[in-house]
């Protein structure tokens, strides 16, 4: 059997099984609407909970962005008094805050596509709802034994999959939503710590080790490169070099797994 | 024939589309067999893509069993075994 058949065997069958419990026929239409009603609530609340994540991520994401541009500032001023040493280690925590910030936006991303389909699933769903409501009424009037057990079979079918499937991408996007929560718990550890907040209290602390061993090196030399150049105009080589492809002592063996060279 | 792409919603696609799907259908349930993560990513954007271009989004208000169901576009091919594996279809 096509993977496309056993995918419909298998599903159809657990969404048969969450509705099989009333024995009247009428009893079933009640029942799959409560349950219907229950599981809208619930996209609802998975719609507010995915959309509290991101918000969360928004807010991180600015406030790494302000320890850049304030690391970025400090860079200047250290430059400005001839601190070479302190506008390193500024550089190099940016550094490391460019890669968390980056790694927050991609997060804030996916958050963003996860609630996007919930809200388009409550859209379905609310419409199956309300239609299933209409239809439950009509069955129930009209209600001669046989003719009716087919059209609530039918029915309970066809809303029972649209369940099914509204669970999963519910269950989805809670599993989603709780990896990227237990990672923006860690951001905001490190933002509560104070680390980030003042490059001359702790130089050389725990949370600037970790940054210096995300810190790509290259990124500081040629920071580092560009703020010389703007404040020494009267090199004007050292200008153009940063310009181009200068690589200030760059390890040749460390290249050795990137066998491409560096045009 | 009325097809489901899980998370996505149902189409309506014309009875004659069945053949191309199914040749999709294969590539994607080869890669699945081998746990090959890219060609099973190729497969099932090709599979999925063929039934949103050919077919046309079932009405919202409506509901009726779907005669086939898909996986999400973003599932990976480890969850797709899953999927698979809960009624014992696919050992291990």
């Amino acid at each position: 059997m096509t993977l496309m058949k056993r995918m419909s065997l298998i599903f159809k069958a657990k969404a048969n099984k969450a509705l099989d419990k009333a024995e009247d026929p009428r009893e079933v239409l009640d029942y799959s609407y409560q349950k219907q009603l229950e599981l809208l609530t619930n996209v609802r609340k998975g719609v507010a909970d995915v959309a509290t994540s991101r918000k969360r991520v928004e807010l991180q994401i600015n406030q790494l962005q302000q320890q850049a541009d304030k690391l970025q500032g400090q860079a200047q001023q250290a430059i400005n008094v001839n601190r070479e040493d302190l506008a390193r280690e500024a550089l190099t925590r940016k550094s490391g805050l460019a890669q968390q910030i980056a790694d927050l936006q991609t997060q804030h991303a996916n958050l963003q596509a996860e609630e996007e389909k919930l809200v388009l699933a409550q859209q379905r769903l609310q419409a199956k709802v309300e239609a299933f409501r209409t239809r439950k009424e009509t069955i129930k009037a009209t209600y001669t034994a046989a003719e009716a057990q087919t059209k609530i079979n039918d029915a309970v079918a066809g809303i029972g999959e649209e369940m099914g499937d509204i669970g999963m991408a519910m269950q989805r996007a809670e599993d989603k939503t709780a990896q990227m929560q237990a990672r923006a718990g860690a951001v905001d550890e490190l933002l509560a710590s104070g680390a980030l907040e003042d490059l001359t209290a702790q130089p050389g602390d725990d949370i600037a080790k970790q940054l210096n061993e995300l810190s790509s090196k290259s990124d500081v030399e040629a920071e580092l490169a560009k703020l010389k150049g703007l404040n020494a105009p009267a090199a004007p080589q050292a200008i153009g070099q940063s310009e181009g492809t200068q690589q200030p002592t760059v390890d040749a063996p460390a290249n050795e797994t990137k066998p491409e060279a560096q045009s | 024939m009325i097809v489901r792409i899980l998370s996505e919603g149902q189409y309506d696609l014309a009875d004659t589309a069945l053949d191309r799907l199914n040749e999709l259908d294969t590539a994607v349930e080869a890669a699945v067999a081998a746990g090959d993560e890219t060609a099973f990513r190729a497969a099932l954007a090709a599979l999925l893509d063929g039934v949103r271009s050919v077919g046309t989004p079932h009405a919202d208000d409506d509901f009726v069993e779907s005669d086939l169901i898909l996986p999400p576009a973003d599932a990976a091919l480890e969850e797709v075994r899953e999927l698979l594996a809960d009624d014992g279809l696919i050992p291990g």
